[in-house]
């Protein structure tokens, strides 16, 4: 239980260094090396240049998914051998948005409404790309920290974080799943004879009752799978993304694709140390987002491995301090308040089912892994902007749903492939101003002042994320929108809300899943079920969020490092405060404790932790 | 080691100063002070006035909404969960926290104002005689020019006016002509007279000092109310007080954190009624509510969490930090100013007065050639009976002291001194029986000798060179066109000297001393000192140079001058702190002016600097590790009536939901007052380099920030508890 994460991580970080220093090498050239190079290359980009290039290629890419995707009925037989038809509207722009932002949150079911052609045309190429993108941006942030002259070429960074790094990594990693057992394919469903009857019931042949043959769906599985885990992706070929069987076989491709998914973000902070040839710095970065990670891990395995289901296990009577039943407050019409205990069912002691809890929880795992890889990879994926699954975190227990969740509301230990680090970035401004106060002088980082210019930039990026968070949140709740779409009622349906907007917001795309928000094909008849009552809702709300939560941290970065690239740079004297302690750290770590975490306390407490001390049962 | 540190022999101009600094200061809450400054708290609670403080408005706002809805509840009993003493308790503590802070503010302004108020008195209107315009300065001084009788304020710009013994100058100026001593202790607090001339870098005078001795004219350089002082009074008072970057960088970051947990409370209100309705609708319980829907309480919330207490002092602490400067005879321009002090990476100082004791002193006699030690003592001592120079005295004084009082190095009657040029460099005496003796600089010496035919002694030169790399001074002595020996004349460095480079260095600051010695005298002596570079043969344009150099480096540099020639090197300087003393044209090109005249004051300069910013960080992060406790004592509050169970998270056990709120507000509101100590004083500077100072800080504001509020408030609650009202 304990070995699992410590393992994963361990090996990520000994991978992550010469990673990063190999891309520091390749991605930091100066000027074009080759004749394709030579081609894309338009010389030295100021930041609004950079950012426009990068918004043009986004709104090409994001036309041609979204055209992909709606053309999905006409799309040739060899892409799409089951036929299948026209998504909804809202999902085609919640999918092209989301795919384009890196976030990969599925309000589809990728085997039952995507054709191959659509997976692969409409979806993986953006999983290569918009890694790449935000690599792009990371160059350019560093570029702008280390005081160049110009951001560098974004064609350039691009094709180079494509070229050297995807598209090379994601190939070793496919060989290596499908070798583990992971289809690739573009042949259709195949149809199984079972001797059990399984879900799908029997039928009568020869009027005998036969099991019905399951339908197995396959496809270009490993190409997806490698760049999803690898790309901070997320979005899996198969519904159940990495705790389908063919999508993650083994406990070892389990490892592989664990590993995959904070490589590459670890691996960005040792660039940055090498860029900015400052090791130390980036080792104070690297070690707060490590003792993040380690936390959100052990947490989540603590709470979920360690601890039983409480609704199968036993548990006391929930009583107050006085040990009488809870009550709540209501009010009258003549402004009355009067005391209402809660009913003994709710809070009577509960007697445990005869299941053994040695395992912890063992609902919504995927048991090929054991307990602890869920709320492992929970960590991991979450802390990084990936939000592949192998387990449902909708399962975890109330207190370890706190891990994705907390991941997700910081989104800065390690983070999405260049995008996390540049988060990080905007918490270290803030913490080396309220530092470089204290230590009596103008705030300096990396030599450069920080001043009105800049923190007005880091605000707008620390801004926008509560309230693209909270704010549809409130909505939802105040317009009745998300009550009636949530799987479960009460605490944990309010944190299947939160968690959906969390998600979208940071770009990670995981769900807390049990949350109706899928319409499926446009044709409401050929949907297995029908589509859940406010999924345009959530399509539109989610997308819009993606869509600001992913270029607003982008942009205003590059425009703050590009303010601070213009500064004349100030020698490092022992009046100045310096950014590569352990007392940095600390300061780092508190900052985005007391200014990131915070911020999310009221939903904590009214989702997971009201789960958590509340009583059990909840009914409509 | 030739140069020595010694005490200085009778006043120690430091704890002069102290004590005089000591008896200007006045009590942190002066009754006087608290009643103009608490009306002022009141009449700032004018949204116009208020709204230039976004987290203070944003409390205003909050309680005048809290107002409106304890109306609604007067009317509407079953509006909210809220009882109407409760929000009647919750207003009244609102407005308190916007009173406290605007009593921050206004105090801090009251104290400047006093204390401007102090030097005003010298600034009151004086009787003036005013020149013709048309009278030309030089012959300005005779008596029969015809003056007009004025007063002070009627005088503009380029006035000329004659000041005479016992009057008050009425303006600061600059002496156009003649020289006069003049009582500056109405500004400065030194009750010995200066002199100032006019020509050279003594010229300037300040408005409300008085002249004691002779007859001066004085052409004005500002006009009434627009001199230094009064800038600075205006800074003081908060009247032309403009942010300085520092600041408005913070207020963003204020602003950024007040819409933050704007975005929190406000969605707050719907996640809240989302409880109750599937509360409601699980019990079967109509009516269900909670504070979490009360707008009054969340307005609480809110006004807890923004940073109010560093919002409210934040305005206080910068004018405290003006009132610092002032305190330590400082007048800055801009507040700017004292916060550029704080950034200082390199000081230029000047060795005299600075780093060694005003002048040098004769230390040893060497003779040359055939000549005797006491030989050479009598001759150095004839030839400087007449200079009056500390140098020239030194001399006369080694003398007597090698050979004891009763041998007076007299020069016989009718003995020609000669005095010393620019020109000659040299200085001495010519006796009745027509014997010579000069002294003077090296060069200046030798080439007198080889011009009246004189032979120099091998080995002389390598002698003046081992006094040089020593730290000293050599002079030369010669009888006719014989070299009689060298005098070693040293510098003395002000006790301390080291100990307070130290402290510099600590500081994260260059030092570099400025001097006119030769490169070798200047280099022993900069070690001897211990500073970290140095300017010999100092002109304005090196000093200019190597300001730039600095500057070239992203350095930010830091020099005290008096001098019109400094006046480039003061504009081009970060920070330029003129003296009182000095020029008009140094005073106008620096962005300080001290009221001392004292060149170790630029030390002290940056550490009021450093002191400023520290302060404004110290309590930010103070304010914000405050919300961690609030909001463990008012989230379970605010679900207590619909997730009782949230009481989990109350750590603090409190006694009641309404009390749990009430003692996050008012620990929030009385939090400002008790802070108001450490905004005026500031937060005390150590120079330890910026690691520990840190360290410190962090523990002292950052976790004590945490922790501090969840003593506080369980004390509160205990209190309300003890009094029946939780």
């Amino acid at each position: 239980m304990i070995f699992l994460p410590v393992f994963i991580i361990g090996l990520t970080v000994a991978l992550s260094v010469p990673l990063g220093r190999y891309m520091a090498r390749v991605l930091d050239r100066d000027g074009p090396r080759n004749a394709v190079e030579r081609w894309l290359d338009t010389g030295g980009q100021t930041w609004k240049q950079y950012v426009y290039a990068m918004l043009v290629s986004n709104v090409v890419m994001f036309v041609f998914g979204f055209v992909v995707l709606a053309t999905q009925p006409w799309h040739p037989a060899l892409f799409n051998p089951d036929n299948k038809g026209m998504l909804s509207p809202t999902t085609i722009f919640n999918t092209a948005t989301s795919f384009l932002t890196n976030t990969n949150l599925q309000h589809y079911s990728g085997e039952v409404h995507l054709t191959y052609g659509s997976q692969v045309f409409g979806i993986m190429y953006k999983q290569f790309l918009t890694p790449a993108v935000g690599l792009a941006a990371l160059l350019a942030v560093i570029r702008g920290l280390r005081g160049d002259k110009h951001l560098g070429n974004y064609n350039l960074d691009l094709w180079r974080g494509l070229i050297y790094i995807a598209v090379p990594l994601s190939v070793i990693v496919g060989v290596i799943l499908i070798a583990g057992g992971t289809p690739m394919t573009f042949k259709g469903n195949v149809e199984a004879q079972t001797v059990q009857v399984g879900a799908m019931g029997t039928e009568a042949v020869d009027g005998k009752d036969v099991p019905k043959p399951q339908t197995i769906a396959r496809g270009p599985v490993a190409a997806i799978v490698a760049i999803k885990q690898l790309g901070t992706n997320g979005g899996g070929f198969f519904g159940p993304n990495s705790a389908h069987p063919l999508e993650n076989p083994t406990a070892w491709t389990n490892v592989i694709e664990c590993v995959c998914i904070i490589l590459i973000p670890m691996a960005c902070i040792v660039m940055f140390g090498a860029m900015i040839r400052n090791m130390r710095h980036a080792g104070a970065i690297f070690g707060v987002s490590l003792v993040m990670l380690a936390v959100f891990a052990a947490w989540g395995v603590y709470h979920d491995a360690a601890k039983p289901n409480p609704g199968l296990a036993g548990g006391p009577a929930v009583l107050d301090a006085k040990g009488k039943p809870h009550a709540v407050t209501t009010l009258d019409a003549d402004g009355k308040p009067e005391q209402k205990p809660l009913p003994d069912h709710a809070t009577r002691e509960r007697v445990a089912l005869p299941v053994t809890q040695d395992t912890g929880n063992l609902e919504g795992k995927e048991l090929r892994f054991g307990p602890g890889a869920g709320p492992t990879w929970a960590a991991c994926t979450t802390v990084t902007s990936n939000g592949s699954v192998n387990c449902m975190h909708d399962s975890l227990n109330p207190l370890a749903g706190l891990t994705p969740l907390t991941g997700m509301w910081l989104n800065c230990a390690f983070g999405g492939v260049g995008v996390g680090l540049i988060n990080m970035l905007i918490y270290l401004v803030i913490a080396v101003f309220l530092a470089g106060l204290m230590v009596g002088r103008t705030p300096e980082y990396l030599g450069k002042k920080v001043e009105a210019k800049e923190m007005k930039l880091a605000a707008l990026a620390l801004l926008a994320h509560p309230i693209l968070i909270l704010a549809p949140v409130g909505l939802f709740a105040a317009a009745g929108w998300l009550d009636p779409s949530t799987n479960n009622p009460g605490a944990h349906g309010f944190s299947e809300g939160v968690y959906e907007f969390t998600s979208a917001s940071a770009n990670n795309g995981s769900g807390f899943e049990g949350l109706g928000d899928t319409y499926g094909f446009n044709d409401k008849d050929k949907n297995p079920s029908a589509p859940a009552p406010f999924a345009p809702h959530w399509d539109i709300a989610c997308g819009l969020v993606m869509l600001f939560g992913r270029f607003i941290p982008i942009i205003a970065p590059i425009a703050f490092a590009a303010s601070l690239a213009g500064k004349k740079p100030t020698p490092f004297t022992s009046g100045t405060l310096r950014t590569d302690t352990v007392t940095f750290g600390c300061v780092l770590l508190g900052t985005i404790l007391l200014v990131g975490a915070l911020m999310f306390l009221p939903v904590a407490a009214l989702g997971p932790m009201a789960e958590h001390f509340g009583p059990l049962p909840f009914g409509r | 080691m030739t140069t020595a540190t010694i005490q200085p022999p009778h006043l120690n101009p430091e704890q002069l100063k102290a004590a005089r600094r000591l008896s200007r200061r006045q009590g942190l809450f002066a009754p006087d002070l608290l009643k103009s400054a608490l009306k002022r708290a009141f009449v700032m609670l004018r949204p116009d006035i208020l709204w230039k403080n976004p987290v203070m408005f944003t409390v205003e706002v909050g309680t005048v909404l809290s107002i409106v809805y304890t109306l609604v509840k007067a009317i509407d009993p079953s509006s909210t969960l809220a009882t109407l003493g409760y929000l009647v308790a919750l207003d009244a503590w609102l407005f308190l926290t916007v009173l406290f802070a605007n009593f921050a503010e206004a105090l801090a302004e009251a104290r400047g104002k006093a204390q401007a108020d102090a030097l005003r008195k010298t600034r009151q209107e004086t009787p003036a005689f005013r020149l013709p315009s048309h009278v030309d300065p030089a012959t300005a001084l005779a008596a029969d020019v015809p003056a007009e009788g004025t007063v002070s304020t009627a005088l503009q710009e380029g006035d000329l006016v004659v000041v005479e013994a016992g009057q008050f100058i009425p303006g600061d100026g600059e002496i156009v002509a003649g020289v006069a001593s003049i009582d500056e202790s109405a500004i400065t607090g030194e009750s010995a007279p200066v002199v100032r001339e006019a020509g050279g870098d003594r010229s300037g005078v300040t408005g409300g000092t008085r002249v004691l001795s002779d007859r001066v004219v004085v052409k004005l350089t500002a006009a009434a109310g627009k001199s230094f002082l009064d800038r600075m009074i205006a800074l003081v008072e908060g009247a032309a007080r403009q942010s300085t970057p520092n600041e408005i960088a913070l207020s963003l970051v204020l602003s950024t954190f007040t819409l933050i947990f704007l975005v929190v409370t406000a969605t707050l209100w719907p996640m809240a009624r989302y409880t109750e309705q599937y509360m409601a609708g699980y019990l079967g319980a109509a009516g269900l509510k909670s504070l979490g829907t009360d707008i009054p309480t969340l307005v609480a919330l809110l006004v807890c969490l923004i940073p109010t207490t560093i919002g409210a002092l934040l305005a206080a602490i910068g004018i405290a930090g003006m009132d610092r400067a002032l305190r330590a005879n400082l007048i800055a321009k801009s507040g700017k100013a004292v916060e550029v002090a704080g950034d200082i990476d390199t000081l230029l100082l000047d060795k005299t007065g600075t780093i060694t004791l005003g002048n040098r002193k004769a230390t040893e006699f060497r003779p040359v050639g055939s000549f005797a030690a006491a030989e050479l003592g009598r001759l150095a001592a004839l030839a400087s009976a007449a200079d009056e120079t500390p140098e020239g005295k030194s001399i006369v004084d080694l003398y007597r002291k090698q050979r004891g009082s009763d041998f007076n190095a007299v020069p016989p009657a009718g003995s020609k001194f000669v005095a010393f040029t620019a020109q000659t460099r040299m200085s001495g005496v010519d006796l009745p029986d027509g014997r010579s003796i000069r002294k003077g600089a090296v060069d200046a010496v030798l080439k007198h000798l080889k011009h009246n035919g004189g032979t120099v002694p091998p080995l002389v030169q390598e002698q003046v060179n081992a006094v040089a790399a020593a730290g000293a001074t050599p002079l030369l002595v010669c009888e006719g066109n014989t070299l009689a020996g060298i005098v070693v004349l040293e510098d003395i460095l002000k006790p301390g000297i080291r100990e307070r480079f130290e402290r510099l260095r600590k500081m994260g600051i260059r030092t570099v001393m400025v001097t006119g010695d030769n490169p070798l005298t200047a280099k022993a002596i900069a070690e001897q000192a211990g500073v970290d570079d140095y300017i010999a043969e100092a002109t304005p344009e090196a000093k200019l140079a190597y300001i730039r150099k600095e500057q070239h480096g992203g350095r930010l540099v830091a020099m005290m001058g008096d001098g019109t020639n400094d006046a480039p090197a003061l504009a081009q300087a970060d920070l330029g702190v003129a003296m009182n003393s000095g020029t008009q044209a140094a005073k106008e090109a620096g962005n300080m002016v001290d009221l001392d005249s004292d060149p170790t004051k630029l030390i002290e300069c940056v550490e009021i600097g450093k002191q400023l910013l520290m302060t404004r960080g110290a309590l930010t992060t103070f304010s914000i590790a405050n919300d961690v406790a609030k909001y463990f004592a008012i989230v379970p509050a605010l679900f207590a009536a619909t997730l009782p169970w949230l009481k989990a998270l109350d750590f603090m056990n409190l006694a009641s939901p309404v009390s749990a709120i009430m003692s996050a507000v008012i620990f929030n509101a009385i939090i400002i007052p008790l802070l108001i100590p450490v905004a005026l004083k500031g937060v005390t500077y150590r120079p330890v380099g910026a690691d520990a100072l840190l360290r410190r800080n962090l523990l002292v504001w950052g976790l004590g920030g945490v922790i501090a509020p969840f003593i506080g408030i369980k004390l509160i609650d205990l209190a309300l508890a003890a009094l029946g009202l939780a």
